[in-house]
């Protein structure tokens, strides 16, 4: 017998089961899988966008509010000024059509290499409880472009704020079915504390995060 | 992992008087209690939370064969490629094969305790493949050849001059004690490898049933780069990871992170469901996933079931007042700490951890802490029972027992010995009423300390003597 009968045959034994599910079991199973329902969940007596925004800053990512996408280039033109950054990295190809070169920036739609020092994404949805982006793995959502680079922009339009991860993933279901490659749940820069129980920021991610949200 | 659970006594009895350990140990225990202590209040619901996860967990041990067989389905429905094993030894040798079915040379790891179980890192190193640890941690202890201390702060052992000496000799450049630089010395040398791996192995958090995903919970981005950059990617997880929906792991986690390091949330939270898409830019090309009973189905089987429920956290072991002063090498194998002393003895055989399930006080600290309420304490307890009743305690204890039972049956004589021993006991104590040394059997207790001497009458004289309302004190 394969390996996978003997195991399930053992789980079955330990459970006291002679043979496998009966049928009742098993769409009881499966019932309980498609109900989708939540645990309790914590109280949430909070707006979602203002939560979101205090949230990201504890988890440590910078936060900016601008009112429309055209903007984008110049925010994110005094945000590498200010922090020294330079003005040059990665973007999603969803920001490619943006006048970067009137700002004084130059970013290439692609994905990133590890040499790229700046990335900049978009956002599936964010989430206010934690301070979180929910990022897709996709054609056009580049996993890289959140990961290799030091710095990480990401741009949340604000109608996309929801409360909770269970919000994230209703929204992924009725809007793709299934999941991509990979779902990304990301809450400020890249941390440890594996040395002396002491924080540091920028391990092998990012050492920072930057959010804008976008109004409109 | 090779096995020294046997050596507890001995190793945890070196490592209370070891300075540096004791210093570091010192310096982490407040911290972590702390931390979640604050991260915890956040839930104004945390208790039903935690009895809601306990049950989730439990269905998911209760119907585990259903539930793997549907997570088996939409996984390769995916396109994962699922491969189940029984051993250790075989967790191993599928990783190795598929290794050698890609041509792969080097591998970069994301950490996993199962890995650590089997043994991992040493079968590949054997089989002629480069491995290298990401987590900053198991990186640390992957250099120094030892194993992890913690199962979530691998070197929480070592200082940050320890680090500063290690990463001076491997890495041949100057010597840094700046933790901050010394965190950035790493993610500068591992980068190249991240960028240049053939193969990414991880470890699973949790298993969704409901969409056959992976999940794994980082803080680093290592765990992200491991099932991103390589062009395989194979994860190992035990059977037990099974937990039936998204909605699910989301509840569970809001307990995990607080339990573990009090983050309200960790930084990456990655779900993996298949290869790399036709039309995608990244991710894997494969992705295997390696399901493993290696012992899991004898403990679902054994009074040791709810021990099952572990979300690996480490708030066990971060809350225990023996863990605190011994740190987890003195444990002898994967998992130390209260959760150890009941996985051990069940994973290598009771008999090879005699000394683990004693290990505690059973103050219970463990069992108010754990987000899925193990009931450790009753767990350790009752694998004490085990050991008595399967003959496995010392002869000299059995015979104290023995000899202890036989005269408190007889109250007379027990009576006569407790009287000759209260009398003894006040001449030895002297004039200032407390034993330096007890005899051997009891030599250990008063090696750090005094032991108050008896003062001549047992409790039983006084309690006859006792002033009884009404009448004046006997004299």
């Amino acid at each position: 017998m394969s390996a996978r009968e003997n195991i399930l045959k053992r789980i079955r034994a330990a459970n006291g089961k002679t043979a496998p599910a009966s049928v009742q079991e098993r769409e009881a199973v499966v019932a309980r899988l498609r109900a989708h329902a939540r645990g309790p969940l914590p109280s949430m007596n909070w707006d979602p966008l203002p939560r979101f925004k205090e949230r990201c800053i504890v988890m440590m990512s910078t936060v900016d509010q601008i009112g429309s996408r055209a903007q984008l280039p110049q925010a994110i033109a005094s945000y590498l000024r200010e922090n020294s950054l330079p003005a040059r990295g990665v973007c999603w190809p969803e920001f490619a059509d943006l006048d970067w070169s009137a700002a004084g920036l130059e970013f290439q739609s692609r994905p990133s290499n590890g040499d790229d020092k700046v990335g900049v994404t978009g956002t599936y949805c964010a989430i206010a409880e934690n301070g979180t982006l929910m990022l897709l793995s996709g054609e056009n959502t580049h996993a890289t472009t959140s990961l290799l680079p030091e710095t990480h922009i990401a741009v949340v339009p604000a109608s996309r704020v929801v409360r909770a991860m269970e919000d994230g993933w209703d929204l992924l279901r009725r809007e793709h079915g299934d999941l991509p490659r990979q779902v990304n749940f990301v809450s400020g820069p890249s941390r440890t504390a594996d040395i002396e129980m002491t924080l540091v920021m920028g391990v092998h991610g990012p050492y920072r995060v930057h959010v804008i949200v976008v109004d409109a | 992992m090779q096995i020294t659970s046997q050596d507890f006594k001995r190793v945890s009895s070196l490592k209370l008087t070891d300075p540096q350990l004791q210093k570091a140990m010192g310096n982490a225990k407040g911290k972590l209690v702390v931390t979640r202590a604050r991260s915890i209040l956040e839930l104004d619901n945390f208790e039903d939370i935690r009895e809601a996860a306990a049950r989730i967990r439990d269905f998911g041990l209760q119907h585990m064969d259903v539930l793997l067989e549907e997570w088996e389905r939409n996984a390769t429905a995916a396109g994962t490629i699922v491969h189940w094993v029984e051993s250790p030894q075989d967790v191993n040798a599928k990783v190795i094969e598929i290794a050698r079915n890609h041509g792969v040379r080097k591998i970069i790891k994301s950490k996993s305790m199962l890995g650590e179980e089997t043994n991992l890192n040493h079968a590949l190193e054997d089989a002629g493949l480069d491995v290298r640890e990401t987590d900053l941690g198991e990186y640390i202890i992957q250099q120094s050849g030892e194993t992890p201390s913690h199962i979530i702060a691998p070197a929480v052992h070592k200082s940050k001059e320890d680090v500063a000496d290690l990463f001076a000799e491997k890495h041949g450049r100057r010597r840094l004690t700046d933790i901050a630089a010394l965190t950035h010395e790493a993610r500068e040398i591992l980068r190249p490898h991240f960028l240049d791996a053939d193969m990414g192995i991880s470890g699973a958090n949790f298993i969704v049933a409901e969409t056959g995903s992976t999940m794994i919970v980082t803080n680093e981005g290592n765990g992200r780069m491991t099932t991103t950059m390589p062009r395989v990617h194979v994860a190992i997880t035990g059977i037990e990871k099974i937990i039936p929906t998204l909605e699910d792991v989301s509840m569970i986690l809001r307990l995990l992170t607080r339990s573990a390091t009090g983050q309200s949330i960790s930084n990456y939270l990655s779900f993996t469901t298949g290869p790399k898409r036709d039309a995608d830019k990244d991710g894997p090309g494969e992705f295997h996933v390696i399901i493993v009973d290696a012992g899991r189905t004898r403990i679902l089987g054994s009074e040791m079931r709810e021990a099952l429920r572990c979300i690996r956290c480490g708030a066990c072991m971060n809350h225990c007042p023996v863990y605190q002063n011994i740190g987890g090498h003195a444990y002898g194998w994967v998992y130390p700490g209260p959760i150890g002393s009941i996985l051990t003895p069940s994973f290598i055989g009771l008999e090879n951890a005699i000394d683990l399930p004693n290990a505690a006080t059973l103050c219970n600290q463990c069992g108010v802490v754990c987000p899925v309420k193990i009931p450790l304490p009753d767990l350790m307890r009752k694998l004490r029972e085990k050991q008595v009743e399967r003959g496995l305690r010392p002869w000299t204890e059995r015979l104290g027992l023995r000899l202890w039972a036989w005269a408190a049956t007889r109250p007379a004589i027990y009576s006569l010995l407790t009287r000759i021993g209260a009398r003894i006991g006040k001449i030895a104590g002297g004039s200032d009423g407390v034993l330096h040394k007890l005899p051997p059997g009891g030599a250990g207790w008063t090696s750090g300390r005094d032991f108050p001497a008896p003062k001549g009458k047992t409790f039983r004289e006084l309690y006859a003597r006792r002033p009884v309302a009404g009448k004046g004190a006997k004299s």
